[in-house]
This record gives structure tokens, C-alpha cells and sequence, in this order.
């Protein structure tokens, strides 16, 4: 294994090469508006008055890194968890929906998968239409569920998350697929040997057999299952979450709330992976893999 | 015969593929009685492994027919008749040594203090007490073939097949495993058919070699051997050991087997 600096330092050099590219673009683009504000008002600053100018815009066209940073530090630690300006507050929103949406997703998905493998009519019949349903984008879906889902009562939580798990159970269904059809041939036929059961070839084979298929699967679902729930939000008009951030920062062009709002969902994506991630290995560790 | 294990008479198995029909057996016919150690020995497509696999009722012949246990085949397998041992030891890599032992007796619901005492009994068998709790990944290729010799004695089942079960060993691992099996068959009184493509091996482990080639997959020849019961390794430079072996040899040549 290799040591944590080592580990750490190539990560630590792409993010210093990205806030530089970031600071360049930030002067790019922030500095005609700021050209035209100063010739209105008459001023002549030094070129390096000019360039701190083009970094401390209230909604500049792209916000300078320590602008966000600065955003994110007092929405997140300086608010009270439970106000509405608060990103704990709002990533707690899109999170709940996310978890909710991928267990649904999950659990869908293993169950399409269980039929397909064990029913040759689902097998044939039911795949394409899971591909199918993939390339609709889901921006033209979303509002059509929430929609319909409005009309029969069912508001809040459960539509943002019914369209976290349209999202979700796709690779969960394509992973399991895999996964349960993944013992070798003589697996097979030792259990035919023995007189198994199709049940007791399920439990004893298949299914201990797809867990390094489910919990890869179940990285791509998580992450899907966010997107899914934050694009749930944009259509609904909702007043929380990660996706009501965003709609409300380009309403008002607080571009600052806007990046501070992807910070907070890049954040949770990643905090979401890693558990999942974390379990995978437990989970593998626990049947008795060979340490990698 | 009554006491015959395995009787075939004409048997002939012929695949579809998609370059045509392949015939894999063509009357076979055979008799194997009870407590033989039989090798089935011959160069690749000679059919043994198809043989073997029709004995398990893994796989259906087209022609003929063949009995295990004076039944069919579909009926012996469901009557859990013999113990299969692949050409790799094919361990379920979640389960322990044990675990992997214990398989076919959770699958034949025999109760758990029973699979105590029956894994302990089978795995001191095959000499791999200790290693209970190891999973296979921690096991040399010899021990982990051997836990899987172990795992097809544990529901005690007359007969063995095994195929090439030390095909991927290395030879001194091989003389060794050999020399463990001979010990394990006179202490258990099977029934084994074993696939193999060493001559010495077949020689040296078996009451009755038969020598098969392929295109269509047919018996040449039926060898009974001479060779006493107790086997220390250096029979083989016996001159009974070489004739036998000779014997394999001319039945491997009449079949055409040297030729490309």
C-alpha cells in the first residue's frame, strides 16, 4: 500500500492546476463588465487594482475560487443546520431524496435482474425496454412525473425520489444481470451434481457470486440517484434542496450561490460513493476476499 | 451383472455445432464393477471427459444406452450417487475450506451437528485438518484440489469421478496426490472413474485402464492391470509397471492417436 502523501500529492496537484486555470478564467471573463463599470464611473485603477476588481464582483460572470470557498464556509458552518439558507440545511433535502430513491432504485433493479436471469420471457421482452428508457432524457421526464404524480396527490418527497430511482436502477439491473450470470460453468454443474434446487443454486451461488457486480453497480446507482434528485428539484419549483438552490442562484444571478450549491452536491456525491465504496470492501472483506 | 456400477452398451453421443455434427462417442461399451479404480485415458477430443460427464447426467447421449446403479443416469445423480471432482478444484472462493466441504451436505439438508463430524472425518482424509477456516485463495493448487476431494466424499457416495483433477498440478505435487489417492481409495472401498492424459498416472493408479480415441470418440482398448494392490511410487520402474504401460502406448497408436 502506498503511503497517504503519496497518495494524496497527485490529487493535490490537479486541484492547484484547476484553481489556477479557475483564476485565469475568472479575469477572462469577469474583466469586460468590470472594463465597463469603471469607464461609467469614470475610474482608472492600476492593472492590479483591476484584476482584484474582476475577482470581488458581487455576481460575477464566473466567481473566483475563494469567492465560493468563502460562500460555502459561512452557508455551511456559520448558519443554523435547520435555516433555509443553510447548504446542511438544503443538501439534507436532496440527500433524503437521493437515499430514499436509491433504495427504491436498488431494489427495483436486483428484482428486474432476478426475473431476467430466471424468466427466459423477461429475458427477451424486457431489456430493451430498460435500455429504452435511458436515452429519454430525464429533464423532458421529470416534470411529466412530477406532474401526473401531483394530480393523484403524491407530492414532496416521493416524486423527487421516483425519479432518483428511474435513474438508479438502470445500472443495478444491468450490474445484477451480470452478476447473477457470472458463476462458471463448473459451478454450475457442481451444483447439478448435487441435486440443488434452482432456489438453492440462487442463494448459495448466484447471489454471493454477484455482490462485487451489485456494490460496482450500486457506485454508478448512488451517484445517478443524486443527479436524479437534484433534477427533481428544478421543475417542481421546490424551495429546498440542492436544485432550488441552483434554480433560485440563476433567477437572481447570484452565480456565487450557484457554484456553492455544485460544491455542496459535489460534496455529498462524493461522501455517497465513498460509503458505498466502504461497504463494497467491508462486505467482500467479510466473504473472505484476498486483500488487494 | 448385478454389481455393475456403470454399464454402457452402444452408447454414442453425437454435439450439433455450428460446423455440423460432432461425434464425441461412438459405441461405447463398457462395464465398470464395484470398487474398480478405472482410468480413462487418450489425447484430447477422445471423449473421456464426455463419458464421464454422461455418467453425472451432465450430459444426454444420443444412442445406446447406460445405466449407474442398474438406473439411468438423471435418476442416479437425483439419488446423489457419486461425487464429481473437476479439472479445477472449482471452490466457491466466499466459503472457507470447511464451508466449501459442508456445501453439498447444507444442499442435502443433513443436519448441522452430522456435518460437524463429516467434515472433520473427510477432511483428516485428505490430510487438511488445520485448515478449516482458511479460504481457498490461502491454499496451494494441490491442497485445494484436495479440499475438493474432500467436498465429493462428504455425502459419502459410492462413486467418484474424477476429471484430470491434477491435470494442472506440477508433477512431484501430482506423485504425491496420486500416492494419497491410492491410500484414500483402499480405505474407502469406491468406486472411481478417472480422466486423465498421463500414462503413468493411469497406470500406476488403476485395476483397469481404458485406452480411447478420438474422431469419432471410441474405446480401443480395455486393460486390465496386473499390478498388485499395494503401489509404493517406485512400481514404476517395474517391468510389469512398463508393460502395461507399453500396452496403453500401442492401444494409443492403434487408435491413431500419435498422428496430426
Amino acid at each position: 500500500m502506498t503511503s497517504l502523501p503519496a497518495r494524496i500529492l497527485p490529487v493535490f496537484a490537479i486541484l492547484a492546476a484547476i484553481v489556477a486555470i479557475w483564476y485565469v478564467g475568472t479575469y477572462a471573463l469577469n474583466a469586460p463588465f468590470q472594463r465597463d463599470l469603471d469607464r461609467r464611473a469614470g475610474e482608472t485603477p492600476t492593472t492590479w487594482e483591476f484584476i482584484v476588481r474582476t475577482m470581488t464582483q458581487p455576481k460575477p460572470t464566473l466567481p473566483a475560487p475563494h469567492q465560493v470557498v468563502a460562500n460555502v464556509y459561512e452557508n455551511t458552518f456559520l448558519r443554523k443546520p435547520t435555516s433555509n439558507r443553510s447548504l446542511v440545511y438544503h443538501s439534507w433535502v436532496t440527500l433524503s431524496a437521493t437515499l430514499l430513491g436509491f433504495a427504491f432504485g436498488t431494489a427495483l433493479g436486483i428484482l428486474i435482474a432476478v426475473g431476467i436471469v430466471h424468466v427466459t420471457t423477461l429475458d427477451r421482452s424486457l431489456m430493451p425496454w430498460i435500455i429504452a428508457s435511458q436515452t429519454i432524457p430525464i429533464l423532458a421526464i421529470a416534470p411529466m412525473i412530477i406532474v401526473v404524480l401531483a394530480a393523484v396527490g403524491i407530492t414532496g418527497l416521493i416524486p423527487k425520489a421516483l425519479i432518483s430511482t428511474y435513474l438508479s436502477f438502470f445500472p443495478v439491473a444491468v450490474g445484477m444481470v451480470k452478476g447473477l450470470r457470472s458463476p462458471e460453468a463448473m459451478h454450475l454443474d457442481l451444483m447439478r451434481t448435487y441435486h440443488a434446487s434452482r432456489a438453492q443454486t440462487f442463494w448459495k451461488l448466484r447471489v454471493p457470486a454477484s455482490v462485487p457486480f451489485l456494490f460496482a453497480s450500486m457506485k454508478v446507482a448512488i451517484a445517478a440517484s443524486l443527479v436524479g434528485a437534484i433534477v427533481g428539484e428544478l421543475p417542481t419549483g421546490a424551495v429546498a434542496g440542492i436544485g432550488s438552490r441552483l434554480l433560485t442562484g440563476s433567477y437572481y444571478s447570484q452565480t456565487i450561490d450557484i457554484f456553492a450549491a455544485l460544491v455542496a452536491g459535489s460534496m455529498v456525491a462524493i461522501l455517497l460513493v465513498s460509503v458505498v465504496g466502504l461497504a463494497g470492501r467491508l462486505t467482500e472483506k467479510a466473504m473472505g476476499a484476498r486483500p488487494a | 451383472m448385478t454389481d455393475a456400477v456403470v454399464a454402457a452398451s452402444r452408447l454414442g453421443l453425437t454435439f450439433q455445432t455450428n460446423d455440423g455434427p460432432v461425434e464425441a462417442l461412438s459405441n461405447v461399451d463398457l462395464t465398470i464393477g464395484k470398487g474398480e479404480f478405472v482410468s480413462f485415458i487418450g489425447p484430447s477430443g477422445c471423449g473421456k471427459t464426455t463419458f464421464l460427464r454422461v455418467i453425472a447426467d451432465l450430459e444426454q447421449p444420443t444412442a445406446g444406452t447406460i445405466a449407474v446403479n442398474g438406473m439411468s443416469p438423471e435418476m442416479a445423480r437425483k439419488a446423489r450417487a457419486y461425487g464429481y471432482v473437476f479439472q479445477a478444484a472449482a471452490l466457491y472462493p466466499w466459503r472457507t475450506i470447511e464451508r466449501n466441504v459442508a456445501l453439498p451436505l447444507e444442499i442435502m439438508g443433513i443436519s448441522a451437528a452430522e456435518q460437524r463430524e463429516r467434515i472433520k472425518r473427510t477432511l483428516d482424509l485428505v490430510n487438511l485438518t488445520g485448515f478449516e477456516k482458511k479460504y481457498p485463495w490461502q491454499l496451494s493448487g494441490g491442497m485445494q484440489q484436495r479440499a475438493s476431494i474432500a467436498r465429493a466424499l462428504a455425502f459419502d457416495a459410492d462413486l467418484l469421478l474424477m476429471d484430470e483433477p491434477f491435470g494442472a498440478l506440477d508433477e512431484i505435487v501430482r506423485d504425491h496426490l496420486n500416492e494419497q489417492l491410492l491410500v484414500l481409495w483402499a480405505r474407502t472401498q469406491k468406486t472411481i472413474c478417472f480422466v486423465t492424459h498421463s500414462i503413468p498416472e493411469a497406470v500406476y493408479l488403476s485395476t483397469k485402464i481404458v485406452v480411447m480415441s478420438p474422431r469419432p470418440g471410441r474405446v480401443t482398448d480395455v486393460i486390465e492391470s496386473t499390478l498388485p494392490k499395494e503401489r509404493p511410487l517406485d512400481i514404476r520402474e517395474s517391468p510389469e509397471f512398463l508393460a502395461i504401460a507399453h500396452r496403453v502406448r500401442e492401444g494409443l497408436r492403434a487408435g491413431h492417436s500419435y498422428e496430426d
